[in-house]
């Protein structure tokens, strides 16, 4: 198969878009940005083409037996453990490797076992996490790592009485290092090993033949060609946050702005008016029928009122940042915020909460002080016009969307229709993806960045 | 309640509403009452209000949104490093809140109010707006000619527009309205300093500002009122540090901050926070036979009060300053400079060095019209005040 | 406000000529004490220059100090210095270098410590911060200060009135100031010799600015405008020397012109003109060159700008007179660029879009500068409304390097040039 690549390096996540040439999608990824941007761009990618493997395997095994249908989510969750597992088995490498430093020589003795031990425990700990139906706090590796991490590594320090903030400060180095590292995702033997997971041996088949290595062989005939199949990357296109310093080929870098404007009107085909808040900037677009931007506007220099500024006050709270809107939505009214400078969120909270206002009050403020800021955005830039669609990550918030559709109601009537999308977080990755699309039909070279060897399509 | 500190309470809470009529309401009455008169809308700082009245206009100082509106459209056309009163300001415009005003002047203050100005035209070019050059020569015959000039076109463009022409007997008679304000207000500030707790820095602000939108002659009598009843009412004797409060206002204070400073102990004895109300030391004078106009400008030339916007000709920076504190024998002074205000900002280090001359304590912060928070101000102001009465102590 | 000395970057033989004017004139102020040669400090919108030099008095511009402060990397120390005295942040970052370099020993750009001034020549031209500034070094200095109150064009029209009352001023104030300096009396004769050369240049600078109507321009008419500039804004107006370097500017302009040639760049000459734009709004000058670079590697070329109107406005007919010597300093500063309300900018800008063919125009926004910034985004919808052109916003500073953030702006500039292509392609490209 040949394929598209659009990858959208943000300041919080990185995504990436496989179109077919056809321009379906056929595979998305998304991964933690993090130091080394051609590490989480490669991670993003391959999780895309892990994601188009899958789409081509279940529809694959769809043809071949009844009992494939069910098989497939599990056999996705099968490839994500042994993944894990590949990944925990790195991070306790790591993790020898940093108390063979010097740096802790005088701890290697005390830690080394325990720390082997706070692995195994993460470990045995995996399969519950990748359980089919199984509700993970987040998919990336980092974030299940460091609270697997931080749990064993409580119990048993204060089980043996060891230092535990030593025990954590020798964690975040290994976890900087891990996730910095170009991983190599051979994606066969990975699969192959899931699908031996979870391939049917005691259970009977549906026909009532005894289980056998029919059924499994069949399983694992099917998983090997869908592995040997080759995924060809025909042409790139790269986006994102702080563009000058992206790792990928300056003729293949297009504009955020663009892309964005073109992912969105590609979901929304009636799209005149984009908003995108992300983690650092705030964009305003307007593009024409074609998707074309006409014109637009980034919020200024600080970055107040964007996502991270949610974060700081999630953070202020003690809060998961998607726990915010749910709890802005149970106010009763909405205190009157006026500052949206993310340095002085900290102080304002604080002095509200100890003037005795209510917390979802004040989140309703927040959110509203937010919104407010983007409505004069979106006039800086020519105002809003039919429809408008609300991308970024601050999109999935629901009270942002709320009053975000209450202003639009009151200052530019009722005539306006608000698309907000569950997958808006891909519209950058997407956008990307349809400009290298027309490089391909144009004809244009297409560069692929160093991270994508163009080789014989099996994917990283 | 009946007795003077019911006169008191009332004439507060017509106050109040005054400064919080932000729709003009009262303008919208105003011009119901007075069929043809137009409603001149001016930025803050000076403009010569008895010329406006004696062509039969209401002036209406403009001072912004404060903290209750929400900035959308206005916020839309600044930067974030810009003061916060021209976004208000637009923003109450193109949502109708001025519609009563036939035009609006736009004094010479700063670099933001002037290119506001020019905004306005860009915005609104069927409503008459008007730039207003101060003069910055101080020589009658020659910034005071200017000034003479330009007051004649701004007759002229009013007068186009439906005003009374310019005639010297109504401005003399005007500028006899003022005179009266001016002293009831001067005898509030003596008040104020001799008996700081009977007159309130919060209550002389509501009352003084409440002439935004008043012609001269009806604040005059509000102010009067007041100060009789005020007089009378009983009140508790304070202990707290008298302070000037300086901050070369255009952008107002939200209310919210006058109070803090007052809750940390802190008896604002005098400010600025009405400027256009001070930018004239004294009686405005017309000799007899005297040209009004003439007498009208020549009182700015010669009587000006220092402001940031005023150039200090041959004077020393800081000087009247130091003068005022000792006048109204203060124990020091409070910068509070609008966020982003050049004439406040840039005029604020050379005041400081006169004080520190002088050996006047201060302290300074900044704000914008909408802060919502006072938590720091607070804790600051309270520090300075018990700074301030040890320092007084041990001298 | 202005115009950086010349550098290596251009090495035109006219950049050459300037290089050696400025050394010259930094020779003759060092000089000055030695030789009893009064200094004057003043500001380049609204100089007089032309009344200095026939009065043998030396100009010091503190503007350009403040500039070439950031060009050397030094702006950012100055800018501390003022700030732990007391400045705040809020405010210009010009005034601010220029106290912070007096605090650390008035050190001029060609290493040697700048006399301290004679007078204060405030011209109150366009920028209300001119007037802080001055007071601020009036309490340093202790001299004595000449006022010259410029009064505001905001219908973009000067009236009897406004000329009368600049032309009172100089007159009875400014000229007699300046005569009791150079212990002198003005020479008529000498003041009208230097507005005729003044007249000249100014003709040949019109010329220079008029080529950039050819395809592709030969000129680069702001960062490159900005060393054009240089020797009227600056010390040189009504000088021999300004005549010979307009003339010479203007033969290499129009030769380039006739050999189908862009304009000389940091990197050489410029080729494959793509954009053509006009910018509002001053330069950056802490990453003058990384900020060129910007637009030189996309193939833009600014074909107008109005920055480079600050220190006068030629190019709508104004020249000076030596038939009415004051009438024309008055005229003079009544028209820079930053004296004018906001719609007449906003005409010259649109004028300036359409005589040039501009593709786009950029506004560079500069937190330093009111005068300039307050009200630019309404001017950039205007614009946009009435030329159909798009435009980009761009925010950084004068001399303050943390407000230029290199990958912000990039990112901005980047997406503009790309939303130009798409839109010429008429589609998704």
């Amino acid at each position: 198969m040949r394929c598209v690549v659009g990858i959208d390096l943000g300041s919080t996540t990185t995504k990436a878009v496989l179109l077919d040439e056809s321009g379906g999608t056929v595979g998305r990824g998304i991964t933690n940005s993090r130091s080394n941007y051609e590490v989480a761009s490669a991670v993003a990618r391959d999780e895309a083409l892990t994601a188009a493997r899958f789409h081509r395997l279940e529809r694959a095994l769809g043809a071949t037996g009844r009992e494939a249908p069910a098989l497939g989510p599990a056999l996705r969750e099968a490839f994500r453990l042994e993944l894990h597992l590949d990944q925990i088995e790195g991070l306790g490498e790591e993790i020898a490797r940093q108390l063979a430093t010097p740096l802790y020589a005088q701890h290697a003795r005390e830690l080394g076992r325990p720390l082997a031990e706070v692995m195994d425990l993460a470990r045995a700990e995996a399969p519950g996490l990748f359980r089919d139906g199984a509700e993970r706090r987040s998919d990336f590796f980092r974030d299940l790592a460091g609270a697997a991490f931080l749990s064993g590594a409580e119990r048993i320090a204060r089980r043996d009485g060891l230092p535990f903030e030593r025990m954590l400060g020798i964690f975040d180095r290994a976890i900087l290092e891990v996730e910095a590292r170009p991983a190599h995702r051979d994606f066969g033997r990975l699969l192959h090993r899931a699908a031996s997971r979870v391939a049917p041996t005691t259970t009977p088949a549906a026909d009532g033949r005894p289980p056998g290595n029919g059924a499994r062989g069949r399983l694992l005939e099917e998983v090997a060609r869908a592995a040997a199949e080759p995924i060809l990357e025909v042409a790139f296109v790269g986006t994102g946050y702080g563009r000058s310093t992206l790792p990928f080929p300056r003729e293949a870098v297009r504009s955020e702005i663009l892309c964005h404007g073109r992912g969105a009107h590609r979901v929304f085909p009636g799209t005149r008016t984009v908003l995108d808040i992300g983690g650092q900037d705030t964009k305003a677009i307007q593009v024409d029928a074609q998707g074309v931007v006409s014109t637009f506007q980034m919020n200024d220099r600080c970055a107040a009122g964007c996502g991270r500024y949610l974060g700081y006050i999630a953070d202020e709270l003690n809060l998961g940042l998607h726990e915010l809107g749910p709890l802005a939505l149970k106010a009763r009214r909405s205190v009157k915020v006026n500052s949206t400078c993310t340095v002085f969120a900290g102080a304002e909270l604080r002095e509200r909460l100890a003037l005795g206002q209510d917390r979802s009050d004040i989140l309703a403020g927040l959110h509203r002080a937010i919104m407010l800021r983007a409505m004069s955005l979106l006039a800086r830039s020519g105002g809003v016009s039919d429809e408008f669609t609300f991308t970024g990550g601050v999109s999935k918030n629901v009270m942002a969307t709320r009053v975000l559709r209450e202003l639009v109601v009151q200052h530019y009537g009722e005539g306006i229709t608000l698309n907000a999308h569950p997958d808006s977080i891909y519209m950058g990755a997407l956008g990307a993806a349809l400009y290298a699309l027309d490089d391909v039909r144009e004809g244009r070279p297409s560069v692929l960045p160093t991270f994508m060897p163009r080789e014989d399509g099996r994917g990283g | 309640m009946a007795g003077p500190l019911g006169d008191c309470e009332a004439r507060l809470a017509r106050a109040r509403a005054l400064v919080e009529d932000r729709r003009l309401d009262t303008v919208r009455a105003w011009k119901a009452g007075h069929p043809g008169g137009l409603a001149i809308g001016h930025m803050p700082v000076y403009v010569p209000r008895p010329m406006l009245e004696a062509q039969g206009c209401l002036a209406v100082a403009l001072f912004g949104g404060g903290d209750q509106v929400d900035i959308i459209r206005g916020d839309s056309y600044f930067q974030s490093y810009i003061c916060h009163i021209p976004r208000s300001t637009i923003e109450l415009a193109l949502t109708g809140d001025l519609e009563p005003l036939d035009g609006v002047l736009f004094p010479s203050i700063c670099d933001v109010i002037r290119n506001l100005g020019g905004m306005w035209k860009l915005l609104f070019p069927d409503r008459y707006s008007d730039y207003l050059d101060l003069p910055q020569d101080f020589d009658p015959e020659v910034g005071g000619a200017f000034y003479v000039r330009e007051l004649g076109r701004i007759a002229g463009e009013l007068e186009r527009r439906g005003a009374r022409p310019l005639e010297p007997g109504a401005l003399r008679e005007a500028i006899a309205r003022e005179n009266r304000r001016r002293a009831a207000l001067e005898a509030m500030d003596a008040l104020r300093a001799r008996e700081p707790w009977r007159v309130r820095a919060s209550e002389a602000y509501l009352i003084a500002r409440a002439g935004a939108a008043l012609p001269a002659q009806e604040h005059a009598t509000l102010l009067e009122e007041f100060l009789a009843a005020a007089a009378l009412r009983e009140v508790r004797y304070r202990d707290n540090v008298r302070v000037v409060l300086v901050g070369a206002f255009c952008e107002q204070p939200p209310f919210e901050l006058v109070l803090t400073l007052e809750r940390a102990g802190c008896d604002i004895i005098h400010d600025d926070l009405q400027l256009g109300l001070r930018a004239i030391d004294g009686e405005i004078r017309v000799p007899e036979g005297a040209d009004p106009l003439e007498a009208l400008a020549r009182a700015y030339l010669e009587q000006g009060t220092a402001m940031a916007s005023r150039y200090i000709g041959e004077g020393e920076k800081g000087v009247a300053l130091v003068r005022r504190v000792c006048d109204a024998a203060a124990d020091g002074v409070v910068f509070a400079a609008a966020s982003f205000c050049d004439p406040a900002l840039l005029d604020q280090p050379m005041l400081e060095r006169a004080l520190e001359g002088a050996g006047i304590p201060f302290t300074s912060f900044k704000f914008a019209e909408n802060t919502g928070q006072f938590q720091v101000i607070r804790e600051q102001a309270g520090a300075f005040s018990d700074a301030v009465k040890l320092w007084g102590k041990e001298s | 406000m202005t115009t950086p000395l010349a550098t290596a970057a251009v090495k035109d033989a006219s950049q050459q000529r300037q290089k050696r004017m400025i050394a010259e004139h930094f020779e003759r102020l060092a000089a000055a004490r030695d030789e009893g040669r009064k200094v004057v400090y003043t500001f380049v919108p609204g100089n007089l220059t032309e009344l200095l030099g026939a009065l043998g008095l030396l100009p010091v511009l503190p503007e350009i100090n403040a500039l070439q402060s950031g060009m050397r990397n030094r702006s950012a120390a100055y800018i501390a210095e003022a700030e732990r005295a007391g400045h705040s942040e809020d405010v210009c970052t010009y005034v601010k270098c220029d106290i912070g370099m007096l605090k650390s020993g008035n050190i001029g750009p060609t290493g040697t410590r700048l006399p301290d001034p004679d007078l204060l020549l405030l011209s109150y031209t366009g920028c209300f911060t001119f007037m802080k500034w001055f007071e601020l070094l009036r309490q340093e200095y202790r001299c004595p200060v000449a006022m010259l109150h410029v009064p505001y064009q905001s219908d973009g029209v000067i009236t009897e009135s406004m000329r009368s009352y600049v032309v009172e001023q100089l007159r009875r104030r400014v000229v007699p100031a300046l005569e009791r300096l150079a212990g002198r009396p003005l020479d008529m004769d000498e003041l009208a010799a230097r507005l005729a050369r003044s007249r000249r240049a100014e003709e040949d600078l019109v010329a220079v600015w008029e080529s950039a109507r050819h395809r592709p321009s030969p000129i680069d008419g702001y960062f490159g405008g900005v060393y054009y500039v240089g020797p009227i804004f600056s010390s040189f107006r009504g000088t021999g020397d300004a005549e010979a370097y307009y003339r010479e500017l203007r033969s290499e302009v129009e030769s380039r012109m006739a050999r189908g040639e862009g304009p000389t760049t940091p990197d050489g000459p410029a080729t494959g003109e793509r954009y053509r734009l006009v910018v509002e709004g001053p330069p950056n000058w802490t990453s003058f060159n990384e900020f060129w670079r910007m637009f030189i590697r996309e193939g833009a070329t600014v074909v107008a700008s109005t920055y480079t109107r600050v220190g006068g406005l030629y190019d709508t007919g104004f020249r000076h007179d030596p038939a009415r010597p004051l009438e024309s300093l008055a005229d003079y500063c009544l028209g820079c660029y930053t004296n004018l309300g906001l719609p007449t900018r906003t005409d010259l800008i649109e004028r300036y879009i359409r005589d040039y063919q501009a593709d786009g125009f950029v506004i560079n926004s500069v937190k330093s500068c009111n005068s300039f910034s307050a009200g630019q985004l309404l001017v950039l919808r205007e614009l946009e409304r009435r030329t159909g052109v798009p435009g980009a916003f761009i925010e950084s500073d004068l001399v303050d390097p943390r407000y230029f953030g290199k990958a912000n702006i990039e990112n901005r500039l980047q997406s503009y040039f790309q939303m130009l292509e798409a839109r010429r392609r008429g589609g998704p490209s």
